[in-house]
């Protein structure tokens, strides 16, 4: 039997529709579940014992090899990653401002993390999930697991945010994935005349990482009060008010930047205009910016939208509480800013903690064991000059099959500011921690 | 007691059938690795300001916690998160790190201030911090490599009197310079075991 001329275009066909699904997967809606996905590739890396594929080399996806490696060393993980390194988002508005002079202290390599732990590690693009077949199919071909990891971080909403494509993001940079975006960002305000405008469009919650629209507010109105002292800062938020740290950034700012920061409550940013740099809230009032910063509505990434893992509000991805299994899909397990994890905020050290919980559970389900309660803690400082951080804690637990913060616990910085100086130096040991806990 | 037992597997069964996500407790490295993102994989810190608590003693560790949390002793972060845990949470997370493999710290030092350091220390903190600061017993922590800007932050709490030396302690800091006192962490900092 042999195949047929048709055939074999029609085979040809769906292959090249997946590459370019793949493709477009940074910031885009993607193509319905191919499905005949999981047939048109040829398997690599064939399965002997007990393996399970991690997806996505951030702060989720690393930990989580590296604690079931730690916890199981017969478990074979396969980490896959597009990149062959990863430059950490919390940090980059430092960057961005001209704090820090380039990307390297935020950057990591796999390395040392895949040789101490006995990780293989494939880097491709992973372009469908079948969970029938146990199965994902990559650039580089099929892959079968036992259980799949997902952490694959938060992809853009581009329906909601007329305009926006893939040009539009170079002239008016989103630098919400750290990396290239930031470089872009960092260099139109470098290049911004001094009295220009810097417009800085914030999205409804929840989005990858609360507090960060703000830090990043500040840090630019610090670059602009040193270098541009006649420029400001036009914040479009779609929120009714600042998401995280209100009281606190709404001091710093009138402390540090009466006059430079314009913040605007509740002006949600429907589409943009990339010839003339605008963009127009609710499609009516329209504002311009000589820089202008698009941070758009998120979803999860585009591999988990494909795998049918997100949930009724066809965004987050619900799972359960203790072994951050898919409530929709069996030994799929998701991590991180793509999925809903109770009160957890879409935070690195989140997807740090959450990794941890999601790996003891694995290596006890697939070991026929008793799964563990979880105990998570989130950590997330943000900068509000360069030598001022402010923080927010909390311990979690699990209640009626629910994430929640411990009662009477966490919270946010002094005030008055007390602590600020002594924080933006613990952020920069929070830092060298998380990474290096990633990377090695 | 066999009553008892079988009562208490009869419960955990019952928990488990129950809610899939309500399933056991929290064990000690569940508590300890969530303590990781800040203090480094099983406590072994990478971040200067943030101490490592590989090796520490566990009375040194539920001693520091219970501080934390009624606010005696000063902190940013650590004694809002502290509030977030039980006595029990404490002694397990503190029997953890107790277990962890001490972890060297590669950091640069003055080397003058430490061989200063060196010499004062034995006479005047030689008493408690024993063997160079390597030997962690009871509520007394190991120094030895601990990260020196830590412990310079510590220091200054003390001598600010933000943190309270215990009565020994103050005894033997009193009649010392800042110099020198800065001379013995330079030493404590410098040593690997």
């Amino acid at each position: 039997m042999s195949l047929g001329r048709r055939n074999f275009i029609k085979l040809l066909g769906s292959a090249s529709g997946l590459a370019l699904a793949g493709c477009a997967s940074q910031g885009s809606t993607p193509a319905a579940a191919p499905a005949v996905a999981a047939g048109s590739a040829a398997e690599i890396m064939p399965k002997t014992g007990r393996r399970v594929v991690v997806v996505g080399g951030g702060y989720g996806g690393t930990i989580a090899a590296k604690y079931i490696r730690m916890l199981d060393p017969s478990i074979e993980v396969v980490l896959v990653e597009r990149n062959d390194h990863f430059v950490s988002c919390p940090f980059s508005n430092l960057y961005i401002a001209g704090i820090i002079k380039d990307l390297s202290p935020l950057t990591i390599h796999y390395d040392k993390l895949v040789a101490n732990h006995g990780i293989k590690f494939l880097q491709a693009d992973v372009t469908a999930v079948d969970a029938a077949a146990h199965t994902i199919v990559t650039s580089k071909g099929r892959l079968k697991y036992d259980r799949l990891v997902l952490s694959p971080g938060v992809d853009f909403r581009l329906e909601e945010m007329q305009g926006y494509d893939a040009a539009a993001m170079e002239l008016m940079p989103h630098a919400w994935k750290a990396g290239p975006q930031s470089t872009l960002l960092r260099n139109q305000l470098q290049a911004m005349k001094d009295g220009g405008t810097v417009v800085i469009t914030v999205p409804l919650a929840p989005y990858r990482c609360p507090p960060g629209p703000y830090e990043r507010t500040s840090l630019i109105a610090n670059y602009l009060k040193q270098h541009k002292p006649k420029s400001k800062v036009i914040v479009l938020d779609a929120n009714p008010g600042i998401t995280s740290k209100g009281p606190l950034f709404t001091k710093g700012w009138k402390t540090h930047y009466e006059g430079t920061i314009d913040y605007r409550a509740a002006k949600k940013v429907t589409e943009v205009n990339a010839k003339t740099n605008t963009v127009l809230i609710e499609g009516l009032d329209e504002v311009h910016g000589d820089v202008v910063n698009v941070i758009p509505p998120q979803r999860a990434a585009a591999i988990a939208v494909q795998a049918g893992l997100v949930g009724a509000d066809k965004r987050w991805c619900p799972v359960n509480a203790i072994s951050f299994e898919s409530t929709l899909h069996k030994d799929v397990h998701v991590i991180g800013d793509a999925s809903i994890a109770g009160a957890m905020p879409k935070s690195g050290y989140s997807a740090n903690s959450e990794a941890k919980v999601c790996a003891t559970n694995i290596v006890a389900l697939m070991n026929g064991k008793e799964t563990v309660g979880l105990s998570g803690i989130n950590t997330c400082y943000s900068y509000v000059t360069e030598h001022e951080a402010i923080s927010v804690a909390a311990v979690y637990t699990v209640k009626d099959g629910k994430i929640v913060a411990v009662p009477n616990s966490g919270g946010v910085s002094p005030g008055d500011f007390s602590a600020a100086k002594a924080e933006a130096m613990y952020a920069h040991s929070w830092l060298k921690n998380i990474l290096t806990e990633m990377s090695s | 007691m066999k009553h008892q037992w079988s009562r208490v597997a009869l419960t955990v069964g019952a928990l488990a059938v129950s809610a899939a996500a309500s399933a056991a407790s929290p064990d000690a490295a569940m508590l300890s690795n969530a303590c990781a993102g800040c203090h480094g994989t099983h406590g072994g810190s990478a971040g200067p300001t943030m101490p490592s608590l590989a090796g520490q003693s566990k009375t040194a560790i539920v001693e520091a916690m219970k501080k934390f949390k009624s606010g005696e002793r000063p902190s940013t972060i650590m004694g809002r998160l502290a509030k977030g845990y039980s006595d029990a949470d404490f002694a397990a997370m503190g029997q953890f790190f107790s277990q962890q493999k001490f972890h060297p710290t590669s950091q640069t030092v003055d080397t003058q201030k430490a061989a200063k350091g060196a010499a004062l220390q034995e006479k005047h903190c030689g008493r408690c911090h024993l063997d160079d600061g390597k030997d962690g017993k009871e509520d007394t922590p190991v120094m030895a490599s601990q990260w020196l800007p830590y412990l310079q932050m510590q220091m200054q709490m003390y001598l600010d009197g933000k943190r309270k030396m215990p009565e020994k302690m103050a005894e033997k800091v009193q009649p010392l310079s800042k110099e020198e006192l800065d001379a013995m962490l330079h030493f404590y900092a410098s040593v690997n075991k």
